[in-house]
């Protein structure tokens, strides 16, 4: 047993509210600068729709992650033999056109226009070649819009849909959407790690965070196909790929990730997660149909004397084994079970989980046209859920419908139990059926109830402090940084001399 | 005097500039050593011109190392004279791609307004060196055949007697052929290799330094550790400090 710790995080999309403050807080602390005006290390995605870069699940189109090949895996559209062959021209990169041309207003015009007839007006400018453009797309242009032909119509997961099934999702009456915030998962298998000839891409041992040495980055653009996530970006001023950091500077010091701590909704969880890296590529390479819970199965008891004692010898500090006991992943992960990685079948083994939608609006128009919403039907249960399961299991569960039902039955049970307690309109029977059907009890409900809608924020963010006194530096010489904006460049980021 | 000039002493000027230049911007500028890769705003067009560039120019590059490392088994390769044309038509064929990719990249880069954005200066000097070195090169073969035979009994001799610090600078000057064409563009060739020599930390050809051979035999996964893992618990050490090793997965 080879024990690592790992930051990992929940995301609870039915508390997700789609209003983009993650991403704003991110954009302003990290992509606010020429080269990475295009970038959103985090962002919100509706679904169904194509996403940011357009349709980047679809790996027929990007090639990226890993397959299977045997006992192990190999990448699918990178790697030592394809990677180097396509060193000089990668033919499954996204370009800028696929994510969109970053624009501003000449504010200025409105203020400088000779007086005239018409209304003076501040055209939009592209940031790349400062020239007037017609905006064509934009990172969330997908906001909102499921139903419309060009986004939600075009989405990757309808593949796994009947012809049928897809056309009632995008029924006006029976439409459903939810959001779908991402970052970079941090993987524990990571496919941009692999794919980088020039190794400059690396995991960092003490906390798993996946970062980019930029002194190394030869701009070879790998990681930017690698990545099935499309969360490596290239920033085509500095010649540089860059992607998520995790805010690491704030995790050593124990602060949530900006993203995290601006969220509005609460949606956001982060904690330790202890795992066995021995089983690294047994699992990432085991069958599809397993893949789910293998991946789940990596991660650690941190209550577990005996992986107690493998963490100490590996040298994790007692800090970070105390926040893995008290990590609200590892409660949503692993104790309760309703939060499921997202698109497990790219074999990266990410460390992001989602908590599916169970999108409370049950209701719908009947058989004869009524629009039912009465709380009887509101907690018959999860076979009347709007949303067809199999594009959930699409999204979270590399197809396994079972997977999305069971953690739906939860959820569902944890309401119930709620309303049995605050509304006490539910009979007995029903409740115990409920709870029973969903394998879970009160006190798991209840614990469930809490930590999704009254938890304060040090429930939410456990995280172990950098022990500053054993390291005097982590990676960066935070000093010498002092005063300037961010983790910036310390030198001019010029295209070679 | 003036062939002393340029392969006398601009051999030397060139390796040492690149030598010293390289190695002082890999250490305090690693930050810009990099390829500049521009295909994220442009890639249909770098498509067949960096294919058809890159691929010729190493074929090229390979075919020049051989001549100069084994002479004796080119020349042997040569005493055919099928074998000799074998090798003279792909050597052109190489030359001709280069040719056609490098006008294709000057020609995205000067046409496309996003390519524009990230030209600098020395861009436009990497375009000249390199169209008269394919061009030089093609002329050579043109009118001093046979190239390759000429390469590996003039030419390597020559280079060796660079780098064993005593250039014969004669074999080239007083190299007699009739035609006046094929010596002009042989000096031209020569010169304009070292000029590209010298310029690589000045100029985006840094990136062939840095190619990523060792990629062929590493890990996939890396695991950086700020501190020795192994050592933190261990009071006696009180300073177990970084361990940057490259600990594979």
């Amino acid at each position: 047993m080879n024990v690592r710790s790992q930051i990992s995080m929940v995301f609870h999309l039915d508390k997700c509210i789609g209003c983009h403050t993650c991403s704003v807080a991110c954009k302003n602390i990290w992509t606010d600068r020429k080269g990475a005006e295009y970038m959103w290390w985090n962002n919100v995605e509706t679904k169904p729709g194509t996403g940011y870069p357009t349709k980047w699940e679809d790996q027929d189109i990007y090639q990226g992650g890993w397959v299977k090949n045997g006992d192990t895996v190999s990448l699918k559209g990178a790697g030592k033999l394809k990677g180097l062959k396509n060193i000089f021209h990668n033919p499954n990169m996204p370009v800028l056109d696929d994510y969109y041309e970053p624009w501003a207003y000449r504010y200025q015009d409105l203020f400088d226009a000779p007086e005239g007839n018409d209304q003076p007006i501040g055209r939009a400018v592209s940031l790349i070649t400062g020239e007037p453009m017609e905006i064509q797309a934009g990172p969330n242009w997908d906001d909102d819009l499921s139903g419309t032909p060009d986004y939600a119509r075009q989405d990757v997961n309808f593949k796994h849909l009947s012809k049928a099934e897809q056309e009632a999702m995008f029924q006006l009456e029976k439409m459903t959407f939810h959001y779908l915030p991402r970052i970079c998962n941090h993987c524990l298998n990571p496919a941009c790690v692999g794919s980088c000839p020039s190794g400059a891409l690396y995991k960092r041992g003490e906390d798993g965070v996946v970062l980019i040495n930029q002194e190394r980055c030869r701009a070879w653009r790998m990681c930017v196909t690698a990545c099935p996530y499309k969360k490596s970006y290239y920033n085509w001023n500095t010649g540089k790929s860059e992607k998520c950091v995790l805010c690491y500077p704030r995790l050593e010091s124990a602060q949530a990730p900006a993203c995290m701590h601006s969220c509005v909704g609460r949606i956001r969880y982060l904690g330790v997660m202890l795992y066995d890296a021995d089983q690294i590529q047994a699992v990432a390479s085991c069958d599809e149909s397993q893949i789910v819970d293998r991946h789940l199965g990596i991660y650690l008891d941190p209550h577990d004397p005996a992986v107690i004692k493998a963490a100490k010898i590996n040298g994790i500090a007692d800090s970070t084994i105390k926040a893995a006991q008290n990590s609200p992943v590892y409660k949503f992960v692993k104790e309760w079970k309703i939060a499921l990685p997202l698109h497990p079948e790219f074999r990266t083994l990410p460390n992001l989980f989602y908590v599916p939608p169970l999108l409370p609006a049950m209701a719908s128009v009947s058989e004869d046209g009524k629009y039912d919403t009465v709380s009887e039907h509101l907690l018959t249960g999860v076979e009347k859920l709007r949303v067809p399961i199999r594009y959930l299991s699409s999204l979270f569960t590399a197809g396994n419908d079972q997977k999305v039902v069971d953690v739906f039955k939860r959820l569902h049970a944890v309401r119930v139990s709620r309303r049995n307690t605050t509304v006490k309109d539910v009979s007995e029977s029903q409740l115990n059926s409920v709870m029973n059907d969903a394998g879970i009890d009160v006190h798991m409900a209840n614990a469930i109830f809490r930590l999704t809608s009254l938890a304060t924020f040090e429930e939410r963010f456990v995280i172990p402090a950098a022990h500053r006194e054993e390291a005097i530096e982590m990676l960066e010489n935070t000093g010498d940084y002092k005063g300037s904006t961010g983790f910036g460049f310390k030198e001019k980021p010029a295209r070679g001399l | 005097m003036l062939d002393f000039l340029l392969f006398g002493a601009l051999p030397y000027v060139a390796l040492a500039v690149m030598l010293i230049g390289s190695i002082y911007r890999y250490t305090k500028n690693g930050f810009q050593v990099s390829s500049l890769s521009s295909q994220f705003l442009e890639g249909r067009q770098l498509f067949f011109g960096s294919q058809f560039f890159h691929w010729g120019m190493i074929m090229l590059f390979l075919g020049h190392l051989i001549g100069f490392l084994i002479p004796s088994a080119v020349l042997a390769w040569n005493g055919d004279p099928v074998r000799l044309l074998v090798l003279e038509f792909s050597a052109f064929g190489f030359a001709l791609s280069s040719l056609i990719g490098i006008l294709l990249l000057i020609k995205r880069r000067l046409t496309t307004k996003r390519i524009q954005m990230v030209s600098n200066n020395m861009d436009y000097v990497v375009y000249a060196v390199i169209l008269v070195q394919i061009i030089s090169g093609l002329a050579v073969a043109y009118y001093g055949r046979w190239g390759s035979n000429w390469f590996a009994s003039v030419m390597t001799p020559y280079l060796r007697s660079v780098f064993a610090f005593n250039p014969n600078v004669d074999v080239i000057a007083q190299l007699s052929t009739s035609n006046e064409m094929a010596l002009l563009m042989v000096k031209t060739h020569i010169t304009s290799a070292f000029v590209i020599i010298g310029i690589i930390p000045f100029t985006r050809f840094v990136h062939f330094l840095v190619a990523p051979v060792d990629y062929i035999w590493r890990k996939y996964q890396l695991v950086i550790w700020n501190w020795n893992n192994k050592e933190i618990r261990n009071s006696r050490n009180y300073f177990p400090g970084k361990s940057r090793d490259f600990r594979n997965n």
